[in-house]
């Protein structure tokens, strides 16, 4: 009687213990990179006061913060009331104004372990979090490649369990206090301040240290693409696309330019998810930007009024959503493992385009303020572009984009911005549904419309109403990720690039049958 | 028009309901006991490995049905009285019928074996078996799961997915080789083999044994060798699911007897999908088809019936496809396990062992009649069409890339293919250029 199994071989348990190692890991960088925000210690030395001149021009308000100079404080919250007391007594200084200089004002003043540890507390926190991620993401090379998705709907974090919504609730919380209230950060923004030194040459802020971690998030989940998906070629090439235009273009190239003093651009953002660009400040900055500044005035514009909608006839709107954006990026990278969170139902769908073209009406009306007040110098709008940008920037450029967009990955899906909300994504999908080449075929009549491919379907497509029909898909809001190709069984999609006149194939009444029955 | 009703919510009812929605009013009620809702039987193995939920398999809404007037009634019906066209539910509603539709489906075989109903011991057909599962998992370490099937490869790798050791015992010589020619088969059992399967091949059950609590603890193989277990998996295929039609006085032999029209010989009484026995004139065996596909044209072919327009079941080309764990199968035409008198068998299996293609071929007139794929993806239509238009294999080879239906970026093995070719049949076939981009994924 033989007591094992021949040849069975199950998980081994040195693998589990890898993987709790790594978990372990990364919880206690990601305490400490959040518990850094309350070592509080804080001092304004008259060379501190010196050197927040770079970020208070004016000496008169800075003079104002002369009665806690040389004093110590070892809770942000009694600074953050002393300066607000003394810079700002009869409340003539701006809100975003006196945000501004809080934020600086604490970050100058910052001392004591952070300052005096800086790279202890950047190696335990960010550099800690970083290995034991790698070290869980590394033990995925022991499943068989092809598609693993064995447990995914008993998982608490991947479906909404309790953990997935103390997930969504921390990166809902980073992301409200990273836009609204950065002065709660500054401990950890100031971690990143040896890499910001190093690249920019000059200390970090809310965004380099976003952006910074952003990359690393694209980077570090994206091997975990390239381990899951080792089977597929389409996945490991435009995984490896993601992340170089998130390091190269979003990361590096900005921050160079930041360093030469140059204007600086992401120059893969495009109008209108670059909300910015016909800003007057932004247009004012390019043009005082000598050649290259005209040269990104250029750029921009070409961009987004030819290449988006030229690339998107030719390749679909995936050529940037899937391959080049930064949103996407982290959402086919970090947001991978939610993405089955997505709503398929037919209502999603309708709240998904009433919203998502309400976004897009509002961006182009919000551009069109933005030129002509650019054009008549403020002579028309006056007051109401800059009002219209403020309301535009909360809700949908931070409030939608960023709190809604990934904070609710575990609780949503990975495309929630993306599908509900981004304003490019809405105008190439004008173009992919009207005239593009791309399209998912179906195969025949081969599919047992098991339902893979609509689960898995990040968009929420319910890929499968189509593929049960014989039906091509085509929809506006399909990124290409072509996970839906990967995971179904049956081989029955892909993702292909066809005359856009042939594309579309329903056969109104017989469905695959008569296609069958056709040939 | 008079009321349809349909007994079975599986693809072949539901097929037949949509379609006659289509085309016409008439009120039409599907009766069901299994769930409230259709869903894809195909996807069971997928809710107990986690990869869904019972609700994603669902192929339409709930809101579906009642949007498209379709009424759904939970029930199992026990009687059929078909000169007063009355069907009872076990519940004792009594549901009258106009025309009726006999969709019920398939059982699982069990061959009489000692202990076959022990607790643990299960087949893999219905939701519910699925839920049996969840509770006999509870636990559990090793399972035996006994007939070589594709339903016993899917069992197969669910309870590897929960880590439970797995020990699949197939009479054959190797796996499904009544099916699978005998590479195609190899391919299929190192495959399984490397998934820590503990496949036992040329070995039968011949009895399942008890524990002190009555649950099941072991099995014995013909050869006498005794398997701890704490499940079985029964999984030797299905048969025609007939009570009802027995019941109601329907004529049945395998199944439900239908001409090629899905008539009963009753008057207003129809059948397909897996239930249905399709007589065929002749000496030639009966056909029971039981797969998605074939319920779904069937139902098709019916509802077209049903609506006054009436249309024999054509099952054309033939066509399947599975995946074994990893591997994605598909087959086209006729391939018999072996070669056939007359007929030529060519095979390529890339040196990974994971790949493989086999084209069978008439030697006279070189015409390519049937076609197996393994991790590769092929476009039904056109493959379907070279069957029918009797395209010589030369030709198919030289034009295997149209195809493909693998995604971008994936390597294309016609060049090794007709090098293979080449080689065996001292032909020559051209071998077409490398594209740019093919060169580097080579
Ligand atoms: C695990 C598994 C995997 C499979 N994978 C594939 C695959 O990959 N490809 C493929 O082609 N095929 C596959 N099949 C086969 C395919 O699922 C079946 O052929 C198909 O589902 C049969 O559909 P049907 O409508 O004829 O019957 P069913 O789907 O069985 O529907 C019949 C329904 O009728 C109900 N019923 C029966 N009698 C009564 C009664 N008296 N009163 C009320 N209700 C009743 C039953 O409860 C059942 O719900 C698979 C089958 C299984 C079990
Ligand atoms: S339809 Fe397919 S390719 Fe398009 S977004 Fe959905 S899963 Fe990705
Ligand atoms: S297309 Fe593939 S994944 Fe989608 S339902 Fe059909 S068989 Fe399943």
């Amino acid at each position: 009687m033989s007591k094992h199994t021949p040849g069975f071989h199950p998980t081994p348990v040195y693998l589990n213990l890898l993987k709790v190692a790594g978990l372990v890991l990364f919880l206690i960088g990601l305490g400490l990179f959040t518990f850094s925000n309350f070592q509080d210690q804080f001092r304004i030395t008259p060379e501190i006061a010196e050197q927040l001149s770079a970020h208070i021009p004016d000496a008169e308000i800075r003079q104002r913060l002369s009665p806690v100079v040389n004093q110590t404080f070892d809770n942000k919250f009694i600074l953050i009331d002393n300066i607000n007391r003394l810079l700002n007594p009869d409340h003539s200084i701006q809100d975003y104004q006196m945000g501004e200089y809080r934020f600086w004002i604490l970050k100058t003043a910052l001392s004591g372990s952070i300052r005096e540890q800086a790279l202890n507390w950047f190696f335990f926190s960010v550099v800690l979090a970083v290995a034991g991620a790698l070290l869980y993401i590394l033990t995925g090379l022991h499943r068989k490649p092809g598609i693993k998705h064995d447990g995914i709907f008993f998982d608490s974090a991947m479906m909404r369990g309790i953990t997935g919504i103390l997930l969504g609730g921390y990166l809902i919380g980073f992301y409200i206090v990273l836009y609204w209230f950065p002065q709660y950060l500054v401990q950890s923004i100031a971690l990143v301040d040896p890499v910001s030194e190093w690249l920019r040459n000059r200390p970090a802020d809310r965004w380099f240290m976003y952006g910074f971690l952003y990359t690393l998030a694209v980077s570090v989940m994206g091997i975990r693409m390239f381990i899951k998906y080792r089977h597929s070629n389409y996945h490991l090439v435009r995984t490896a696309s993601v992340i170089f235009f998130q390091l190269a273009f979003a990361f590096l190239i900005p921050s160079l330019l930041e360093r030469l003093n140059k204007p600086s651009m992401d120059f893969k953002n495009a109008w209108p998810l670059n909300y910015t660009f016909f800003t007057d400040w932004n247009l004012n900055s390019l043009i005082a930007g000598g050649n290259l500044g005209w040269f990104m005035l250029f750029w921009g514009i070409v961009l987004s009024l030819i290449l988006v909608p030229v690339f998107t006839y030719f390749y679909g709107k995936r050529w940037y959503c899937s391959w080049v954006c930064g949103c996407g990026g982290l959402a086919e990278t970090l947001g991978d493992p939610f993405r089955q969170l997505s709503d398929k139902s037919l209502n999603a769908w309708r709240v998904e385009r009433g919203l998502i073209y309400s976004v897009l009406v509002f961006a182009v009306v919000m551009t069109v303020m933005q030129v002509v007040n650019y054009l008549s110098e403020g002579a028309i709008f006056g007051d109401y572009t800059w009002r219209v940008n403020q309301a535009y920037s909360f809700w949908i450029g931070s409030a939608f984009a960023g709190v809604i967009g990934t904070g609710f990955y575990p609780l949503m899906g990975n495309r929630v911005w993306c599908r509900f909300g981004c304003p490019l994504a809405a105008y190439m999908g004008i173009v992919q549904k009207f005239k593009s080449r791309f399209v998912i075929t179906t195969n025949g009549s081969q599919c047992i419309s098991c339902g893979n491919c609509s689960t898995y379907c990040e968009m929420g497509i319910d890929v499968r109403w189509y593929a049960q029909r014989g039906q091509n898909i085509i929809r506006a809001s399909c990124v290409g990720c072509g996970v839906c190709a990967a995971v179904c069984p049956r081989g029955v999609l892909k993702l292909e690039l066809t005359n856009p006149g042939e594309r579309y194939n329903l056969v109104p009444d017989d469905e695959i049958n008569a296609l069958m029955e056709k040939n | 028009m008079t009321d349809l009703v349909i007994v079975g919510n599986g693809i072949a009812g539901v097929t037949v309901a949509r379609h006659v929605r289509k085309r016409s009013n008439r009120h039409i009620t599907i009766i069901s006991a299994e769930t409230d809702h259709h869903f894809s039987r195909t996807a069971l193995m997928y809710i107990f490995m986690g990869h869904m939920a019972y609700q994603n398999t669902k192929p339409y809404e709930d809101h579906f049905w009642k949007k498209n007037r379709i009424d759904l009634v939970r029930g199992y019906v026990t009687h059929l009285d078909t000169t007063a066209k009355i069907l009872t539910l076990a519940n004792g509603d009594k549901i009258p019928y106009g025309q009726l539709v006999l969709a019920t489906g398939s059982k699982s075989n069990k061959f009489g074996w000692p202990g076959q109903d022990l607790p643990g011991v299960q087949g893999l057909y219905s939701y519910q078996d699925v839920e049996l599962l969840e509770k006999n998992a509870r636990g559990a370490s090793r399972a035996v799961i006994v007939g070589g099937g594709l339903i016993g490869i899917e069992l197969a790798e669910m309870l590897l997915s929960r880590q439970i050791a797995v020990t699949f015992l197939v009479r054959e010589k190797t796996y499904w080789s009544n099916i699978l020619p005998e590479e195609d088969s190899r391919l299929v059992s190192r495959h399984i083999l490397e998934h820590g399967v503990d496949l036992r091949l040329s070995s039968e059950l011949s009895e399942i044994l008890a524990g002190p609590t009555g649950r099941v603890r072991a099995v014995r193989t013909a050869s006498g060798e005794e398997i701890p277990c704490q499940i079985v998996g029964l999984t030797p295929g299905v048969h025609p699911n007939i009570d009802l039609a027995k019941a109601g006085g329907v004529p049945t032999g395998r199944g439900i007897l239908v001409n090629d029209y899905l008539e009963t010989q009753i008057p207003d009484v129809f059948s397909c999908g897996d239930c249905a026995e399709i007589e065929v004139p002749g000496d030639a065996r009966n056909r029971v088809e039981q797969l998605w596909y074939t319920g779904r044209m069937q139902g098709y072919a019916l509802a077209k019936t049903l609506c006054g327009d009436r249309t024999a079941y054509q099952r054309g080309i033939w066509f399947n496809s599975a995946k074994f764990m990893d591997i994605e199968y598909q087959t086209y035409g006729f391939v018999a396990n072996k070669p056939r008198s007359g007929e030529e068998h060519f095979y390529w299996e890339h040196p990974g062992g994971k790949i493989a293609a086999r084209l069978v071929f008439d030697q006279a007139d070189r015409a390519v009649t049937g076609m197996n794929f393994f991790g590769m993806r092929m476009k039904h239509p056109v493959c379907e069409g070279w069957i029918k238009g009797r395209r010589p294999v030369e030709s198919v080879l030289s034009d295997l890339n149209a195809a493909n239906f693998d995604p971008e970026f994936f390597r294309s093995y016609q060049r090794d293919i007709i090098a293979a070719f080449n080689q065996q049949y001292q032909a020559s076939v051209p071998e077409p250029k490398r594209r740019f981009l093919q060169r580097f994924f080579a």
